[in-house]
Parts: structure tokens; sequence; C-alpha cells
């Protein structure tokens, strides 16, 4: 009985914290449309001036919900691979799939040629299918570079192993990018760009892609996450409760790949979210797989979100790219994370 | 059909005057197909405009329409009005609100996808145009004066066979023994060559220098530094002014260019005349062929 009133304990703080999560959400939405190169005054004469009326609602509303959906994303990816692996450490970044999805941006801009194609302009529906593209290579590369990373590790129950050969798989692939670029040196400015992650080209267009693949993911993962608990006893263990674990971490495995994918597809790379997030979500709170992979998801939003805000505001009129300040606040966590639990502090990891 | 409040006739002129309206319109507007093979429609010639690209902004500016320019890239430094001008970052991390606070009616940029397509959503008309040859240069300026509508289009022609006319003055300053020079340009440090393909190895070759890296290579090919060695340039050209002493790398010291001590260093502003295809070509030729002729 004292069980179940636990468990139902857990449950209320876990939905709080969303509710809180949300909130704070949108508190930073309202503030993302006030912020940019042209300042608050955009809203002011958002009523009469239909340039101002334009840059919010056509570039800051999409790309503050943008990075909302891309943090969303890169948090359920991160919460995903530290359930699947059982490896705190594991992060989009480090199994190699973020730069697997570099890997398939790079190769569809060398295809594609670094413009769209005129088919665009006879038929814009034919632009669904261009970014559709873009996305679908990202997922792929993000697919291959995990696979590859596991087939190296032999599996995943070595912890060191697996991160080594997310490391290898990381610079292989990067390398392989490298070639790429010298083969079509037309694509290595898009390239740059997209290395330092920008939320600065995302419309409404990439906002429905990114909600639609999202949701789904969100819901699979939520749906398998008794899975994701299993697994917290061990292999064995999971196995003897009967849990179908083969299966669920191939499909797994397609959330993780996907989530990154799209995410990357229209962002570029932007380190840190998917692994922070889920050791901030556990730093205050215990709780199953379910609420830990929608925590995370939401954590991450709310934390790209801020990181995008701040990135626009830093130096403005001009903007910092994103990724480059998620890479010094994230990598600064860390560094704190491991400080705290070398002097005994316990927590995250 | 009383309670029709047109008539006939009166529907008839307005039908009429619409045709007319149509017409004229129709005379002036015109179609220009940019680089990506996009035809771009233009009603009337456009009044803001935004250039993303250097050569781009100098064009427009030689054309005699700086005063359209609402804003630049942030490379974009010539002519010295623009430099007062909003900077709108660089091709990989432009300013999408600042460009639409700026109300363009045409945005000239170089091929870059997600910039075009994010400005084409909003509605922003683009043309892209990314001059790499001396006929390409020649192509824009056209393009462009299309658009600008420079009256009469003679004056662009003009314009294009005085910059002609200036590479081959160049040409014609060299004494004989500047001809025939075996040079090696050097873009930076990579080390990233100047190769015969490109724009500056064809001004190279008007001025009847040799140049040391085939157009096979391709227009900027990134070289192995024993290639050079190997093909003991007499002369070295370097755009970077930051590049390291050419003696101090291995096996450089043997070249005979850099024996002779004939290695030109250009400063960032000549640089920036020599690597842009734009209308200061005739200017970029000169200061190769002072540097061919060993004049300071």
């Amino acid at each position: 009985m004292s069980a179940t009133h636990a468990l139902a304990g857990t449950h209320r703080r876990a939905a709080t914290v969303a509710l809180v999560l949300l909130a704070i959400a949108l508190g930073l939405l309202l503030l993302g449309t006030a912020v940019g190169s042209t300042g608050f005054e955009s809203v002011l004469h958002a009523q009469e001036d239909p340039v101002a009326r334009q840059i919010i609602l056509d570039i800051r509303l999409p790309r503050t919900l943008g990075a909302w959906l891309v943090g969303a994303l890169l948090g359920l990816a991160g919460a995903v691979a530290q359930g699947l692996f059982r490896n705190p450490l594991a992060d989009p970044f480090l199994l190699g799939s973020a730069s697997g999805a570099s890997l398939g941006v790079a190769m569809a801009l060398a295809l594609l040629g670094v413009s769209l194609p005129a088919v665009v302009q006879a038929a814009p529906a034919a632009q669904w299918l261009v970014r559709l593209g873009i996305t679908g290579a990202a997922f792929l590369g993000a697919l291959l570079a995990v696979l590859l990373t596991l087939v190296l590790a032999r599996g995943v129950q070595n912890n060191l192993r697996l991160l080594l050969a997310g490391v290898v798989v990381g610079v292989v692939l990067g390398a392989i990018m490298d070639l790429l670029t010298l083969a079509a040196p037309d694509i290595l400015q898009a390239l740059k760009g997209f290395m330092l992650g920008s939320t600065a080209f995302i419309g409404w267009g990439a906002n429905g892609l990114l909600l639609l693949v999202w949701l789904p993911c969100m819901a699979l993962a939520w749906c398998l996450s008794r899975v994701l608990d299993g697994l917290v006893l061990g292999e064995t263990t999971a196995h003897s409760l009967g849990l179908p674990l083969a299966p669920v971490r191939a499909v797994l495995v397609l959330v993780l790949a996907l989530a990154t994918g799209a995410a990357v597809a229209q962002t570029g790379l932007i380190a840190f979210i998917g692994l922070a997030s889920p050791h901030l979500v556990r730093s205050f709170l215990r709780t199953t797989h379910g609420w830990l992979l929608l925590l995370s998801s939401l954590m991450g939003a709310v934390l790209l979100l801020a990181a995008d805000v701040l990135a626009r505001w830093v130096i403005a009129p001009q903007e910092l790219p994103v990724g480059v300040l998620t890479a010094v606040l994230g990598g600064t966590y860390l560094l704190w994370l491991m400080h705290r639990r070398r002097s005994g502090g316990g927590g995250g990891l | 059909m009383s309670s029709c409040p047109i008539s006939w006739p009166r529907l008839l002129t307005g039908l009429w005057l619409l045709l007319l309206s149509l017409c004229c319109q129709q005379a002036w507007a015109f179609t220009v197909l940019d680089e990506r093979g996009v035809s771009v429609p233009f009603g009337q010639p456009p009044q803001r405009i935004v250039s993303l690209l250097p050569s781009l902004t100098e064009t427009v500016c030689a054309l005699g329409h700086c005063d359209r320019l609402v804003g630049v890239d942030r490379f974009s430094n010539w002519p010295v009005s623009v430099q007062r001008l909003p900077h709108l970052g660089g091709l990989d991390d432009v300013a999408v609100e600042s460009i639409m606070a700026l109300r363009p009616d045409l945005v000239l940029l170089a091929r870059s996808a997600r910039i075009i397509t994010r400005l084409e959503t909003l509605g922003i008309k683009v043309l892209v145009l990314e001059p790499r040859t001396h006929a390409d240069v020649q192509r824009v300026l056209n393009t462009l004066g299309q658009v600008l509508r420079v009256p009469p289009r003679e004056e662009t022609e003009i314009l294009w066979r005085k910059i002609d006319a200036g590479v081959s003055a160049a040409a014609s300053s060299l004494p004989p023994e500047a001809r025939g020079l075996r040079v090696y340009f050097e873009v930076n440090q990579g080390p990233y060559a100047a190769g015969a393909s490109s724009f500056i190895g064809e001004t190279l070759s008007r001025l009847g220098a040799k140049n040391i890296v085939p157009a096979d290579l391709g227009p900027f090919p990134k070289l192995n530094p024993e290639f050079v060695v190997r093909a003991n340039p007499d002369l070295i050209m370097v755009g970077d002014h930051h590049a390291d002493d050419m003696a101090q790398r291995p096996g450089w010291a043997s070249i005979r260019a850099v024996r002779e001590r004939r290695i030109c260093r250009f400063s960032p502003a000549q640089a920036d005349v020599l690597v842009r295809p734009g209308p200061r070509m005739a200017e970029a030729a000169q200061l190769m062929a002072d540097c061919l002729a060993g004049r300071p």
C-alpha cells in the first residue's frame, strides 16, 4: 500500500515538474518573440508595421518554437540513449549518431546541390521533398553510425568499449566528411554554417516536420519505457521478467536515430543538450523511465530555448551560433557535475 | 437589368484600360535567369538591395547604383561608402531578421541553400550570382545592368570594355623579360593555390605568366607543399600577408623564387582586389603586372 502511495507521490511530483517546465518554456517563448537584432521595438510596432509583424510571426516565432522542438528531440534522444545503453555518458554525440547525421547532410548537399534545385521554384510542394531528403539523409546517417558503433563495441555491455567505439566512429565519419568537402568544395560554406549549429533558418515548414517527428518518437519511447525500467535491473533480470528486449531495443535505436537526425537536419550540430537534460532531471527527481523520458525532453527543450534566446541577445544585433553557446555552457555543467561527484556529493551521475 | 450599376460602355472602357496597363507592365517586366537556373521575374528595377557577396557589392557600385544598396555582408568594404551600411554577417551566419527589417526588394547572394530557402519563404526576391571566371564577371555585369536598368545598355558594355582594356594595358606594360615567368599564387596557407582555371589564373595567363598549377587540378586546389618545391617557380605571389616565412618551410629554401627573394606579399586591401572577381579586375591585373615586372 505504501509503495503505491510512494509511486503516486512520484507521479504527482513528476507531473508538477512537467508543468513547471512547460510554464518556463511558455515564458521563454514570449521572451523569444521579443529578442532579436531589431530588439523589442518590433513587438511595439507589430500592430501597424507589416515588416515588424512578419519579423515576429515568420522569423522569431517559428525559430523560437523550433528551438523548443529541437531541444525536445535532443533531450529525448539523450534520455533514450542513456536508458538503452545503461550508460550515463551516452549522448547522441558520443555514440557517433550526430557525426553520422552530419555526414548524411553533407552527402545530401553534395548530391542535391548546395542550392535547392530549380524544381523547388516550379513547385513549392517540392520544397518538402528536398527538406525530407536532407532529414532522411541525416536520419539514415545517424542510424548507420549508431549501428556501426554497436557493432564495433560488440553490444552495449561494456561502457568503455561503447564510448571508445563512439569516438572512433565519430572521428572516421568526420574524416569522410572532410574528404567529401575536398571533392566538392562548394558545400564547404554551407557545412561550416551547419557545424556551428543555429536555429536562424527554421521556418514554419521545418516546425511542422519537427513536430511530426517528435510526437511519434515521444509516444513510442513512452510506450516502451517499461523495458528501460526493466533494463535497470540488469539484462538477465529483464529477460526473466519476460520483456521483449531485442525488438524493443531495435525500435529505441530507431527512435534515437530519427530524433537526432531530424534535429541535426534542421539546426546543425548542437552539443550537450542530449547529455545534460537527463542528468538535470535526475538531479532533482528519481522516477520511472516513462517520466524521465518526457521530462528530459521538456528539459532539453527549455535548455535549448533559453540558450537560443541568450545567443540572440548577448551580442545583439549580431547573434552567436547557439551550438557554440550550448557547447560552452554544457561543458561547464559537465565539469561541475564531475567535480561534485568526485567530492562525494552524489546526485547527477 | 436596370439595377445593374455598371453600364456596358463603362465596363468596356475599364477593360480597355486594364488591358493597356497590362501591356505597359509587360513592356517593363522581364525575367533574369540566375545561377540556379531559376528565372527571377522583375516588374521594375529594385530600389532597396542587399548584397551578400563583396564582388556583387562592387559590381552594383561600379554600375553607379551604390545608393540603392541598403545592407551588405561583413566582408564587403569597397567602395568606402558601403562601410557605413548595416553589415549582415556572412553567408553561413547571416542575420535573417536584420535583412527583413531593411525591407529589401532584392537580395544578391552566392549559392547557399539554407539562407536562400529561408528568404524565399519569407517572400523576399533573391538573385543568385556567383562570378568565378572572367566570362562570369562580364555575364554578372550584364545581368545586374539589366536588373538595375543601367541606361543605356551600352554603358554596361563600356564598363566591361574598360575593365578588359585595363587588363590588356597591364599586360602590355610588362617588359619582355617579365613574360613567361613561372608563377605560384598562394591564396592561403593550406596551402591553397590559385590554379590556371581560376579567374586569378586567367589574369596571370593574359599577363603572359605560366601558372605552375595546371587547370585540371581545379580552380583553387589544396596542394602538397612538395608539389611547389618540385615545380620550382620563378616568382611567388601570396594573397595572405600573414603567411609565414616561406624560406622556413621544409625544402622551400631551394625554390628559385625564394632564393632570389622574388616573393610578392600583398596587403589586405590589395588581396581584396586580387581575390574578388568583380569590376576591380583591371586593378588586380595591374598589381600582378607590377609584381611580375619587379616594380615596387
